[in-house]
């Protein structure tokens, strides 16, 4: 008789620990495959709305109205935090740029810094926030009271009908903003440097006029059209496929916010990258400079 | 001549084998049904069996797992989706609540169909939609209104006269009487019965007030939830006139018609314990 068999806890306890790891194994597995399909469902969805983009325009008043929410009506917030993260970025770095004597370099850290990643990151976050969650409740809400059952009843497609008109808002509305958002925070941080910090003001400027290019600027304006993209169709995306009830449609408004900020921060690394690439190509001999 | 008399006497719409399943959740199974043109249909039953599946399916807002829907002699199924939506327009759906779009006023919503499927600009339809407003008794007061401000029984009108602007060939009405008092309640039908009557259209209701459906309907069939059925059972229990249900022998239905609870309180402990 052999000891394993002469005492089944032995036996068992390997069992139960491989089972377990299966379970665990199997569970990721199931997460990791709805990830994919909702991924392969949102392209999907993208798809549809650029065919539909393609095929036929909204009509002139559903896009006004459309981009006057989006974009003027978020235009406040977006000035008032660019203002304060360009004060924030004076606060932080005029010590550490202090202690090495490089202050005036200020205005260049500052500037660059919002054109590049501040600016466009800070819009779209705002957008996310204030318009991508709003989208999805609102679509979210129509789903459930009907109201997408309806339009389609009614010979209307949608996505045509609902999707297009957010989709081209916040493309065609966030460059505004994001530009709104690198004008407020570099008056914000010039405001702080100069009149709190006490920084010499021609100085500052020169050195920002210096080291901050147009490409730093298309740089992040570029990013944003992708970014208020991603915004519209994963917010419709969330608000279509809303779950029954005032959680659902609550469900619906957190995730397309959760959902929208981490995939700008996956094309903000990638987009970086790309436009880096694409600025060694044209211009060699500046990045070796 | 002849072809004239053989499509009138073809059935409007024919559902054959139609079953519906939701993931694992099978709504409906194996539905034959015909509704000839001109007829209104009332299909009753319990809340859950199927009865807004059924009618969703119908328009081709639900796609059916198997068996199919044909309108006027078309299988929806085989349709593209132009050809599909150029199908819907043909219809009228009254839904539950209404449905209206709550950032249009109640001219928008109604003039909606007209801009959508006949290109007309919103200050064409003005005038058709007052007069689709007075048809269902509202007063042209109403028209700047938002919907959120009406009554239960104004949405449901409004959702009538958006239905009669498709100019519909099929008024298909979810529970049009849920949520209303007696007198609107009362008020719905006449206007189910006027609509019949002016515009010559088809209608299916799908309802479990037996008011309604008694004061309404030439046909009656109800529908049974799949969970209390056998697998050889059909789900349609009972297709019959007015008449005809009030003097079914069959327990489930005089019980369902009566508002009898019987054996059901006991059954539903008896599920619940299980």
């Amino acid at each position: 008789m052999s000891s394993a068999s002469a005492n089944p806890n032995t036996d068992n306890a390997p069992r139960g620990a491989i089972m377990a790891l299966a379970d665990s194994v199997s569970d990721v597995g199931a997460v990791a495959i709805r990830w994919v399909e909702t991924l392969g469902d949102i392209s999907l969805f993208g798809l549809s709305t650029l065919s539909w983009l393609l095929t036929r325009l909204p009509r002139r008043g559903t896009l006004l109205n459309s981009l006057y929410n989006i974009g003027v009506l978020s235009l406040p917030v977006v000035a008032l935090t660019g203002t304060f993260i360009g004060m924030v970025l004076a606060v932080q770095s005029y010590t550490q740029f202090k202690a090495f004597g490089f202050e005036t370099r200020l205005g260049a850290l500052i500037n660059m810094s919002m054109c590049r990643e501040l600016g466009p990151v800070l819009a779209a976050t705002m957008l996310a926030g204030r318009v991508g969650s709003a989208i999805a409740a609102e679509l979210g809400t129509m789903r459930i009271t009907e109201q997408i059952d309806a339009l389609e009843s009614m010979g209307a497609n949608p996505v045509q009908y609902l999707v297009v008109p957010r989709f081209l808002g916040c493309l065609l509305m966030i460059p505004s903003l994001t530009l709104m958002a690198v004008f407020m925070g570099v008056v914000g941080g010039g405001f702080y440097a100069i009149h709190v910090l006490g920084i010499d003001s021609y100085h500052y400027w020169s050195n920002s006029r210096e080291f901050v290019t147009n490409w730093d600027l298309f740089y992040g304006i570029f990013k944003s059209v992708f970014f208020g993209a991603t915004i519209a169709i994963v917010s419709c995306y969330r608000g279509f496929h809303c779950a029954p009830g005032a959680e659902g449609v609550g469900r619906a408004a957190t995730a397309a916010f959760v959902m929208s900020f981490v995939v700008i921060l996956i094309l903000d690394f990638l987009l970086s990258i790309s436009l880096d690439n694409v600025h060694e190509f044209l211009w060699p001999d500046m990045m070796k400079g | 001549m002849v072809a004239a008399d053989s499509k009138s006497n073809q059935p409007l719409i024919e559902l054959s084998e139609l079953s519906v399943q939701f993931g694992p959740q099978s709504v409906l199974r194996a539905i034959d049904l015909t509704v000839p043109r001109g007829q209104t249909l009332s299909v009753i039953g319990e809340s859950g069996c199927g009865k807004t599946v059924l009618l969703k399916t119908i328009i081709g807002l639900v796609r059916p797992t198997e068996g199919y829907v044909e309108f006027d002699g078309k299988r929806l199924d085989e349709l593209n989706d132009k050809a599909l939506t150029a199908q819907r327009t043909r219809f009228g759906y009254v839904f539950q609540n209404a449905a209206l779009f709550d950032s249009m006023t109640v001219a928008e919503n109604v003039a909606f169909p007209l801009e959508q499927n006949r290109n007309m600009r919103f200050s064409q339809a003005r005038d058709v939609v007052v007069n689709y407003l007075a048809e269902v008794g509202l007063p042209d007061s109403v028209m700047n209104q938002k919907p959120a401000q009406l009554s239960g029984g104004m949405r449901k009108r409004v959702g009538l006269a958006r239905a009669l602007a498709m100019d519909p060939e099929v008024i298909l009405y979810d529970e049009p009487t849920t949520g209303l008092d007696p007198i609107m309640s009362d008020v719905i039908n006449e206007l189910i019965i006027r609509t019949r009557e002016k515009h010559r259209v088809t209608s299916i209701l799908v309802t479990h007030d037996m008011k309604n459906a008694f004061k309404t309907s030439d046909r009656i069939v109800m529908l049974y939830p799949l969970a209390r059925l056998g697998r050889d059972e059909s789900q349609i229990i009972f297709d019959g006139t007015p008449a005809e249900i009030e003097k079914s022998k069959d327990k489930r239905v005089s019980q369902f018609v009566r508002g009898e609870a019987g054996e059901r309180l006991m059954e539903m402990r008896e599920q619940a314990n299980r």
